[in-house]
């Protein structure tokens, strides 16, 4: 076992976990300021990738496929909320998960319908090499592409929840629901706005992994139980909580799938260790979540007081 | 009958009761009176079981109750009600009653025999409906009472635990004259048969039932008196009582 | 109740008239129909009754399908033994995932039961010894006094069992227990502080729930001869809801109605093509589930209480 293997599993923990990052932010943002489930906040981030794809054949350039991508998903993403979403916000939770559940279906369908079951998006030619990190360190280029681009957003999105007006309102929001809404903002404008913000989110991080893992219909709900085990871990309503939350996720989820099944190797027979080892790996993130929520009830740094 | 030693609870950074330690006597009516914000519900809380102190001990007639569940608490015979009212809405008067007498009834973990075969506990049910004065509304669902009648079944849902120690947070939460003397006479006729804690804010109402007064300000308990001492009192006056002129 | 005899009547009368007709197919299809009613009908009692919103309900009938398989292709073909067995190990897979999910509520339940299944849903998969992810095809199904391969026999002994279930529901939420559960739904912290240790009669609710899931799953294992781990999956926890929804949540015949017309609408729409909307959409057939999306949306946004409260209302409403 070599250290190159670790530090490769660690960048790619990393790099999956900056992704989780940007599903769990507009996750736990809905979820901490309007209290609302949202199942279909996977199939958000489906859309994204799929328009990306489209997007990406129609200019012929990576780069401006991702660019449009996550506009166009942010507008779908708002039409939703006003049309359909913004009547379960005075619902119940039960109410909001069957909605958002069928919601994840119609989706699920149309997307079929549009594009049939999945789509193609190729990484870029220019970023598919490998980068010598140091010497005898290679690492995939387009991946570093990905950490860098999840940095940059993890930055531009402290700044404008630390930094802006419209930031601080939000976090307000997320920590006291009431308190926003006495505060005379415009609720509804302001409601709209986050969850397109959500929606953008979810489209980077969809139209960024789609060259690494396939673009088809269902991608979303894989991912989005991940999310919510990130917001989970992380507290409701927190986004350091979600990236704290979706780093220790990422990097476990990765790292235990990568070396579970040796570490079961080396004690176990082979048979036993070959079906063991990927299971419990892919459980490692529910243990983690367990463990998190015996011991800090409300996840790591909850937004709620 | 009830004693707190030093107790505490914090929210985060803040104290909401800090190093309380009240003694409440068999067979009184104490009440427990503050401003807002005070910590007087926390305490409430902290007694009922709802909330976990933090610091100090719980003790009620002499058995260390700080780590025990509030389901026990109320089997040991201490009650509360609510300071907002959590009446089961959809169910009818009788019915919010009669399932208070089902808890301290016997196992409920009965999935066969209907409900409705067990005439004993709508009989008891019944005769609480008298002493809260709602025999008129028996079959109204309750969310279909006024606001008054809601808070009398409240404290019907306490009592009918047959407590020994009622805890009443503020009863009298936003009632007209009229039905403040209603309140005020179903405590007055209770207090026969059970120690009260009254946590409340109609001083009318307090200086006529209390035995003894107890004041807390920003989470802690600076007086327990006679009602008369109270009401002289320099350090009450000043942070509670201040400008509202009682003689 | 008249109206109850009426329609059990049809239900035992059905076979025998689908045996006439020569269209066998129907009966099996019906027995498939009332064995997802049962589930439903377990999960509308942790979900309609009970409030306690869980995503991990696919794992009990997913358990109780695997210990009835395992069990038949290990060579104990009595169903005597196998069905029991089942709901055994779901009550008890119910009793420990309950234990630790119920100390949590809101979506952290949601979250944590989801997590359960999932986990479920992994640890089977790895069983390569059954099947792994390509699941497991049994020879036969397991017998009772009879060989249940009759499909006759098969059909009346789930009808059986359905009854059963629906009347065991009847009886419990008309007993102490029901009156405890429909109260801790309402209002948990005013049922505690009256005196209930909520925590144990939520438990004892998810366990029965449990068990009856396991029957049903090892009745769909036996029916249909073939279990994967997709039974398991969180999807389909969502589908039994989809059934409890659209049936009536909280309704005793919650899970029958959703069963049979979900199961029914799927059933016509792939099988009979209308033609002008295979003139629009030539492929509608394979989108169903955007009908069914549409539908459950629908209900939740606008008949909450589902087919049984819109039969409900049609019978009060003035004429």
């Amino acid at each position: 076992m070599s250290w190159i293997l670790i530090a490769e599993q660690s960048l790619n923990g990393l790099q999956f976990g900056l992704m989780l990052f940007l599903l769990a932010a507009g996750l736990t943002l809905v979820f901490g300021i309007m209290d609302m489930i949202n199942l279909a906040h996977g199939s958000l981030y489906m859309l994204g990738a799929f328009l990306a794809s489209t997007f990406v054949q129609l200019t012929g350039s990576f780069t401006a496929g991702v660019l449009l991508a996550v506009p166009a998903t942010a507008l779908l993403g708002m039409a939703l909320e006003v049309s359909v979403l913004r009547t379960l916000y005075a619902r119940d939770h039960m109410a909001q998960v069957l909605a958002t559940f069928a919601l994840i279906l119609i989706i699920n369908e149309l997307t079929r319908l549009v594009w049939g079951s999945d789509a193609a998006l190729p990484m870029p030619g220019a970023l598919s090499g490998p980068v010598e990190l140091m010497p005898g360190l290679p690492y995939p280029a387009y991946r570093l592409v990905i950490i860098a681009v999840g940095l940059a957003v993890a930055v531009l999105l402290y700044f404008l929840v630390t930094k802006t007006r419209v930031g601080m309102l939000v976090r307000a929001g997320a920590s006291n629901r009431e308190m926003a809404l006495a505060m005379g903002v415009n609720i509804r404008l302001l409601f709209t706005l986050v969850f397109g913000a959500g929606a953008a989110l979810c489209a980077v991080a969809g139209a960024m992994l789609a060259p690494l893992l396939a673009v088809q219909v269902g991608m979303g709900e894989n991912i989005l139980i991940l999310a919510f085990v990130v917001i989970v871990i992380g507290g409701i309503g927190s986004i350091r909580g979600a990236l704290v939350g979706a780093l220790l996720v990422g990097i476990v989820d990765t790292i235990g799938r990568a070396f579970l099944p040796i570490l079961f190797g080396v004690f176990f027979q082979p048979r036993v260790a070959s079906a063991a080892g990927p299971a419990i790996a892919s459980v490692m993130i529910y243990l983690l979540m367990a463990v998190v929520l015996y011991f800090k009830p409300q996840g790591l740094f909850p937004a709620r007081g | 009958m009830l004693r707190l030693e030093s107790v505490s609870k914090r929210f985060g950074g803040v104290a909401a009761t800090e190093r309380v330690s009240l003694e409440v006597r068999a067979g009184e009516v104490h009440a427990l009176i503050g401003p807002n914000g005070a910590g007087k519900t926390t305490l409430v809380g902290l007694i009922s079981g709802a909330l976990a102190s933090d610091a100090g001990e719980i003790l009620f007639e002499d058995r260390n109750i700080t780590r025990v569940r509030q389901h026990d608490r109320v089997r040991a015979g201490l009650a509360r009600s609510y300071q907002i009212t959590s009446i089961f809405r959809k169910l009818s008067v009788l019915d919010n009653l009669a399932l208070a007498v089902q808890a301290r009834s016997g196992s409920s973990f009965s999935f066969w025999r209907p409900l409705e075969k067990e005439t004993r506990l709508f009989d008891e049910a019944r005769s609480l409906l008298e002493e809260i004065d709602l025999q008129a509304k028996a079959t109204a669902v309750a969310g279909t009472l006024s606001h008054g009648e809601q808070r009398a079944l409240e404290v019907g849902l306490a009592l009918a635990t047959q407590p020994k120690l009622v805890l009443l947070d503020e009863p009298m939460a936003g009632m007209g004259p009229e039905e403040s003397r209603r309140m005020i006479e179903l405590i007055e006729r209770i207090r026969a048969g059970v120690t009260v804690l009254l946590v409340e804010h109609d001083m009318d109402a307090v200086f006529r039932l209390a035995d003894r007064i107890s004041v807390m300000v920003d989470g802690r308990l600076i007086a327990t008196d006679a009602p008369e001492k109270i009401r002289t009192n320099p350090e009450v006056r000043k942070a509670y009582l201040g400008d509202e002129a009682l003689a | 109740m008249k109206k109850n005899f009426f329609v059990l009547l049809i239900f035992i009368l059905f076979p025998l008239a689908m045996l006439w007709a020569d269209q066998l197919f129907y009966v099996s299809f019906a027995s498939r129909v009332m064995i997802y009613a049962i589930a439903a009908t377990s999960l509308n009692l942790v979900l309609g009754y009970g409030g306690m919103i869980s995503f991990g309900h696919a794992a009990f009938v997913g358990t109780g399908a695997y210990v009835g398989s395992i069990l038949v292709a290990e060579g104990v073909t009595s169903a005597f033994i196998g069905w029991p067995a089942a709901i055994a190990v779901s009550a008890l897979a119910a009793w420990i995932i309950g234990a630790l999910s119920l100390r949590t509520r809101g979506v952290y339940f949601i979250m944590i039961t989801l997590a359960f299944a999932q986990m479920m849903f992994y640890l089977v998969n790895s069983m390569k010894a059954y099947g792994g992810d390509e699941g497991l095809t049994l020879r036969q199904r397991p017998s009772l006094f009879f060989d249940l391969g009759n499909e006759l026999g098969f059909y009346y002994v789930v009808l059986a069992i359905l009854s059963l279930t629906i009347f065991l529901l009847y009886r419990l939420t008309r007993s102490r227990f029901g009156r405890v559960i429909s109260a801790i739904r309402e209002n948990e912290a005013r049922a505690e502080a009256v005196g209930f240790p909520v925590f144990r009669y939520k438990l004892a609710c998810f366990v029965i729930a449990g068990a009856v899931a396991g029957l049903a799953g090892a009745l769909l294992a036996s029916h249909g001869k073939y279990v994967n781990p997709n039974v398991l999956h969180w999807v389909q926890s969502g589908t039994l809801m989809i059934m409890v929804i659209l049936g009536g949540i909280g309704n005793l015949w919650g899970g029958v109605l959703g069963a049979a017309v979900l199961l029914g609408l799927e059933h016509l729409i792939s099988d009979y093509p209308i033609g002008w909307l295979a003139g629009i959409a030539p492929n509608y057939q394979q989108h169903a589930n955007l009908g069914v999306g549409l539908v459950m949306l629908a209900i939740v946004l606008f008949a909450p209480q589902g087919i049984a409260g819109l039969l409900a209302r049609r019978k009060h409403a003035p004429a």
